[in-house]
């Protein structure tokens, strides 16, 4: 009976351990590839050790990729945070109109992000574009929106903003309909201002929800690919080509697979230490308000 | 206690030792799996008369790009197993997708697909891993290969496009033959009759003419009934593709290179004072003249907007402007001429081309079915009725594009066979062969948007060609 309870622990972690292996052998291998010279025209390489590493950090082309990244996340999820929450704000009065919105709002995370920039892509389309012909009567008809550095990063973020915001408003959402309701009233009996309410209550209370959203954007923008690869391909120059991009053309169109791994590792490790840094602030914040609750 | 750690301890070790093994066993395989190569061909074990029915009851698996030729190929695939009693079973992806898969399941070193399609710049790039089956022996080999193939029907520099010694800046025509050519397309421009004869205009002669023609239509064609009309559609978009139609057929027909090749080595020429100076009025002439949104033009958009009146000329593939100009295709079907473009200050009329070639796995299992796949497929049956009966023009075998019927078919096309006979023997490609094309190119093709976006040409194609030299060799 004794090995049977001493067993029974180490059993039932297994499908943990198989989830971890599936997880760690390919991102070891991965790893692994990254000390060689491993490309189409070297099948059989030599080991480099951390060469494709260096040669990454001392390329232009790696510090423009990871500059357009951090520009792009911190946009993207910035923008979604503030229009998410303001929505949620808007929708939590529980009206007919904030319910049918509710449904609708939900639509654009249905729609693959890829669909979504070929969808826009046609939209933002100069000639025959419906965006610049609703832009028309106001003069703002001839706006050639992924033609300019500029124009290409802010149409990408856009269009981010499009499919992601939705997400953000539901979370918040969800959030401020789980929030405890007397500090609210105690709020209203003491004649508080609504911009006062919403910046010593609402806003310290919903901190917890608002950083995972958060948390779940800015990794989820940093590792972006399918947008800015269907609504730019990474133009004009090298203005949106994002680290993913950088990846994706090295390993799979150019076939230099060490070398274009060696970028997914990089972007693997700026996504953790991004993640365990919000993650860190998330207890905090989460402390705090659990205090403004009592 | 302690011995409960020290179990725990130990059943960690072990787990690690387990997760750690197989990642091992895998580092020491090597990469890409068996890369061993046998010096024989497998087409030597062909002997005995030819015949069709050789390899009957046997399934080939081929890989293909959505395209009007490929449609040709496969309404016509019954007669191929009527013939040889061999099926095939095949992909189609869409050409955005299309390479990366190829790509990708040949690096597999796997044989998912015996044939598949492909283009010559890819033999560069397939070729050196040795992913491609060297067609050369099976030619050559009367048993597997038979007599009404007729091998001198081709357009020599078609079939020496695919022909390569897998030496970067070696020419074409030289070493294995890694496809056979079986559709192809010639750069030329294709212009809108209707607004021409309107505004009183005439196909350009030299490439300021062209310029200027292409300017004249943006300002003038909206005026005269053309609501939105530019003058002249070319590929823009961040990609390889942008490079090779109009650009590389104007750049070569001024007699500029991409490499020098001295000694084996490749030195970038794209940054050359005489290739800045083009470069640059080209990028003036998509400005002046050229789409709106140009950066993210396609061969698709610059196609229909010739279809759809959008743009007064097109310079790309001659394929490109038929399907719009084919009864009922489009708006501006039957009013879409064609020419071959502007000469080079020597009078050149070199030209770039885009060949579809078919290859073969190496490592295909079913390498003799495969053969009699691909030369049924580039045979002059299946491709004379494929041009005839469907849309796979452009011949590349002479017999075809000397055809009455073939002829018949496309003399509604003002210009089309005028134009087809005066460049097709000027027609080639006109990159250097090497393993890094489709980066150079991508960069090109970013370089040419970021001069387009107001950068001097000098310092970008400077930074190109720096950055290219310390890949190519």
């Amino acid at each position: 009976m004794g090995w049977r309870l001493t067993l029974r622990p180490y059993v039932l972690i297994v499908p943990a351990l198989l989830l971890t292996c599936g997880i760690l052998y390919p991102f070891g291998l991965g790893l692994y590839y990254t000390l060689f010279d491993f490309s189409a025209s070297k099948p059989q390489p030599d080991m480099v050790r951390f060469e494709n590493y260096t040669t990454v950090f001392t390329q232009e082309a790696f510090w423009n990729s990871a500059w357009v990244t951090v520009l792009y996340a911190v946009g993207a999820a910035l923008v979604e945070t503030v229009l998410g929450v303001a929505v949620a704000l808007l929708l939590h009065r529980s009206t007919l109109v904030g319910r049918v919105l509710e449904k609708i709002l939900i639509l654009p995370l249905m729609i693959a992000p890829v669909i979504a920039a070929i969808i826009w892509k046609l939209m933002l389309q100069p000639s025959v574009g419906v965006v610049n012909h609703l832009l028309r009567p106001f003069g703002l008809g001839g706006v050639q929106w992924t033609d300019t550095p500029t124009g290409a990063l802010l149409s990408s973020i856009a269009v981010d903003v499009w499919v992601y915001t939705p997400f953000v408003a539901i979370l918040a959402l969800a959030g401020l309909r789980s929030l405890p309701t007397s500090p609210f009233e105690a709020a209203a009996v003491d004649g508080a201002g609504w911009w006062y309410t919403f910046r010593r209550l609402t806003l310290p209370m919903l901190w917890p929800y608002v950083l995972v959203a958060v948390i779940f954007r800015f990794m989820d923008s940093l590792k972006v690919f399918d947008i800015i690869y269907a609504l730019t391909e990474g133009g004009p120059g090298d203005s949106t080509v994002v680290l993913q991009i950088r990846a994706y053309l090295e390993a799979i169109r150019f076939q230099r697979y060490s070398f274009g791994i060696s970028y997914t590792i990089v972007l693997w490790a700026v996504v953790y230490l991004a993640a365990m840094v919000l993650v860190k602030h998330l207890g905090k914040i989460q402390r705090r308000a659990a205090e403004v609750t009592t | 206690m302690n011995t409960h750690v020290h179990d725990r301890r130990r059943f960690l070790a072990l787990a690690a030792g387990a997760v750690a093994a197989p990642l091992l066993t895998a580092c020491g395989a090597g990469f890409g799996g068996d890369d061993s190569k046998s010096d024989g061909s497998a087409a030597d074990d062909v002997t005995g008369s030819f015949d069709w029915k050789r390899e009957k009851g046997t399934t080939v698996k081929a890989l293909l790009n959505k395209h009007p030729y490929t449609d040709a190929l496969i309404a016509d695939l019954k007669s191929f197993t009527a013939k040889t009693g061999i099926e095939v079973e095949y992909d189609v992806f869409p050409e955005d997708n299309y390479f990366d898969k190829l790509t990708v399941d040949l690096s597999s070193g796997r044989a998912s697909y015996d044939v598949f399609m492909l283009g010559a710049y890819m033999v560069w790039q397939y070729g050196p891993p040795g992913w491609l089956e060297d067609l050369g022996p099976w030619m050559r080999n009367s048993s597997a290969t038979g007599a009404e193939w007729d091998q001198a029907d081709f357009f020599p520099n078609l079939l020496q496009a695919d022909q390569w010694s897998l030496k970067a800046g070696a020419p074409l025509g030289q070493g294995g033959q890694y496809a056979l050519p079986w559709g192809w397309e010639t750069n030329v421009v294709a212009y809108n009759t209707e607004v021409f004869g309107k505004l009183g205009l005439k196909p350009a002669e030299t490439f300021d003419e062209l310029a200027e023609l292409a300017g004249t239509i943006k300002r003038k064609a909206p005026g005269t009934g053309f609501d939105g009309m530019y003058g002249i559609a070319v590929r823009g978009s961040r990609s390889w593709a942008t490079i090779h139609p109009g650009f590389m057929t104007m750049y070569a027909r001024n007699g500029l290179k991409d490499f020098t090749v001295d000694g084996g080595k490749l030195t970038p020429a794209m940054n050359s004072p005489e290739a800045v100076a083009f470069t640059e009025d080209w990028a003036r002439m998509v400005k002046q003249g050229g789409p709106p949104s140009w950066t993210s033009y396609t061969w698709y958009q610059c196609s229909s907007d010739l279809g759809a009146k959008k743009a007064g000329m097109l310079f790309d593939a001659d394929t490109a402007a038929y399907f719009q100009a084919v009864k009922g295709a489009s708006p501006a079907s039957g009013k879409i001429a064609f020419h071959p473009g502007p000469k080079g200050p020597d009078g050149s009329l070199a030209t770039n081309m885009w060949i579809w070639s078919l290859g073969m796995n190496a490592k295909s299992e079913k390498k003799s079915a495969s053969w009699l796949f691909l030369q049924w497929a580039t045979g002059k049956e299946h491709l004379r009725k494929g041009a005839i009966t469907h849309n796979h023009i452009d011949p590349v075998r002479r017999s075809v594009a000397d055809d009455t019927a073939y002829k018949d078919k496309m003399r509604h096309l003002p210009g089309f066979l005028e134009t087809f006979e005066t460049v097709v023997d000027q027609t080639k490609i006109q990159f250097t062969p090497q393993a890094q094309f489709f980066d150079a190119t991508t960069s090109w093709a970013a370089a040419l948007q970021e001069i387009y976006g107001g950068k001097g040409a000098q310092s970008v194609l400077d930074g190109l060609a720096d950055d290219l030299a310390g890949k190519v060799g």
